[in-house]
């Protein structure tokens, strides 16, 4: 440990920029970017399972209201979303003595709801378009069976959507992950908010942002790196054999 | 003898000419021409009738007045205001021009003249004791992001303080009024018009003094500046500064355009010079 210390005190010596302390910048934004998207796609997906589904039913009025809501939330900047959330939930009057005041004060909540509310928007259309795809063959022989919507929704469908689903889904997780740049303009200390800090007390914007810019590209590749491992395992059915 | 003569003309015209020219000198004053970049308010202004006015075109005049100096006003945009003054296009700015290390590798600055102050604000029902550091743990603050107060506030209250740091300073009134923030730390004209907080029946109020140094972070303020070369130029005008304070001219030009305290009052030891 202590030799690797050495090692590292040395790599930094006569480096003006990234001392110890930015880098300490650059780790806490990096753990903060990483909990605001893991926890925002989670959510999201939980949201999406459902709101997919009823998507695409037959019933107007539980699909309408779930289209205007994607229509909303995808036909919006992120930005404009994480605005409003954040400076325009102070106009309600009273939310300060309230107890929803606990969740709003800090800039993290508002920051999640916006940005569990635009993925899961995305993810759902993503789903409904996997659901709509599925092969009518499969949804025959599981009537055939004697299957129930729920058990054929659970057993057939729903399997075969996610799979089908999964490349979409990793765009946009890596999406997720550049869109949360924005995060920082609520005062959030995200990876970008670390390099605008550290552009601000540096004036050396170059430095700032293509080392943020680097750390992204790391985290977008293990995402991809990721996805292509469950690709391989969960579509191996679709490959052609022998390749 | 012809030789003689000519020489005693030459001679007689070389020194008249040279009282000739002192005489002039006494008659009619240097001439020196100011650089400014218009408009700022209230530093500087067109009335209705196009002429210039404003707190630094009083002060400039004043300080001309008192160097025996002919003063004229050359307009320059503010990006070029430099190379204007390397390429003579004017002798000195006088144009709001804070001291940087930066600049001063290029140009000469005076002594200044005025620094703008940054003052800690806060809701007015709110028991907040600035100086007591033990009692702000996880009060949050909220400052421009990039600013000497910025610096300023990371510096001195980091350890304590929750710093939210914003875009602009448009935002961190917003989060005041919001309740979000407990504090913010900002420069006093721009709260003044933003944040009402002077009066006793508004809901902020300013805590502790308005902070000025250390000018190592807040700077020495804004200066006039010359040509590296135009060192006596430059100590005309820095007596002249100098004087606009000790007799309180300055006070009263201050007071004529200003209701707060932007004063940078000059050291003994640099009037002494």
């Amino acid at each position: 440990m202590e030799q690797l210390n050495g090692w590292f005190t040395e790599l930094l010596s006569g480096n003006a920029i990234f001392t110890a302390n930015t880098l300490s910048f650059y780790w806490d934004g990096l753990v903060t970017t990483v909990q605001l998207v893991f926890l925002s796609l989670l959510i999201g997906v939980i949201l999406a399972v459902p709101l997919a589904i009823g998507r695409g039913s037959k019933r107007r009025w539980i699909k309408l209201p779930i289209y205007a809501y994607t229509y909303v939330f995808r036909g919006t900047p992120l930005l404009i979303q994480l605005y409003l959330v954040y400076y325009g939930v102070v106009f309600f009057d009273g939310i300060q003595d309230s107890i929803f005041w606990v969740v709003f004060k800090q800039a993290f909540f508002p920051a999640l709801i916006a940005f569990t509310l635009n993925t899961a928007a995305y993810t759902t259309e993503i789903f409904h378009g996997a659901i709509k795809n599925t092969a009518k063959g499969e949804i025959e022989a599981a009537r055939a069976y004697g299957m129930s919507r729920k058990l054929m929704m659970r057993r057939i469908i729903l399997p075969s959507a996610f799979r089908r689903a999964l490349p979409a889904y990793g765009n946009e997780v890596i999406f997720m992950l550049h869109a949360s740049a924005v995060a920082s303009v609520v005062t959030i200390m995200d990876l970008t908010g670390a390099a605008y800090y550290v552009y601000a007390r540096f004036y050396a914007p170059f430095q700032a942002f293509i080392f943020v810019a680097l750390i992204y590209l790391c985290l977008t590749f293990s995402i991809m790196f990721l996805f292509r491992r469950l690709e391989k395992r969960l579509l191996a059915h679709l490959r052609p054999r022998g390749a | 003898m012809n030789k003689w003569i000519t020489s005693a003309l030459l001679a007689g015209a070389l020194v008249s000419g040279q009282f000739l020219g002192q005489a002039m000198a006494q008659d009619a004053k240097e001439t020196v021409r100011l650089g400014i970049d218009v408009p700022y308010e209230p530093f500087v202004m067109r009335d209705a009738d196009g002429k210039l006015e404003g707190f630094e075109i009083d002060l400039g005049n004043e300080l001309c007045a008192r160097a025996n100096l002919e003063c004229s006003w050359v307009e320059q945009s503010w990006d070029g205001i430099i190379p204007g003054l390397l390429a003579r296009k004017y002798d000195a700015i006088l144009s709001s021009m804070a001291i940087t290390p930066e600049r001063e590798r290029q140009v000469m600055f005076s002594l200044p003249y005025y620094n703008t102050p940054s003052v800690w604000i806060t809701a007015r029902d709110r028991d907040i004791d600035i100086d007591d550091k033990a009692s702000l743990k996880g009060l949050s603050v909220g400052v421009q992001r990039g600013t000497i107060r910025d610096v300023y506030v990371t510096q001195e209250y980091g350890d304590v303080l929750d710093i939210h740091r914003y875009g602009s300073s448009q935002e961190v009134v917003n989060d005041l009024k919001s309740g979000r923030l407990d504090l913010t730390f900002e420069d006093f004209p721009i709260a003044n018009d933003a944040i009402d907080f002077r009066q006793e029946d508004s809901p902020y109020k300013q805590l502790g003094d308005s902070i000025k140094t250390p000018t190592s972070i807040f700077g020495k303020g804004a200066a006039m500046a010359f040509r590296q070369r135009d060192k006596a130029l430059a100590a005309k005008f820095d007596e002249a500064i100098c004087e606009v304070y000790a007799d309180g001219t300055f006070d009263k030009l201050m007071d004529q355009y200003f209701d707060y305290d932007l004063s940078v009052r000059p050291s003994e030891a640099d009037c002494a010079q």
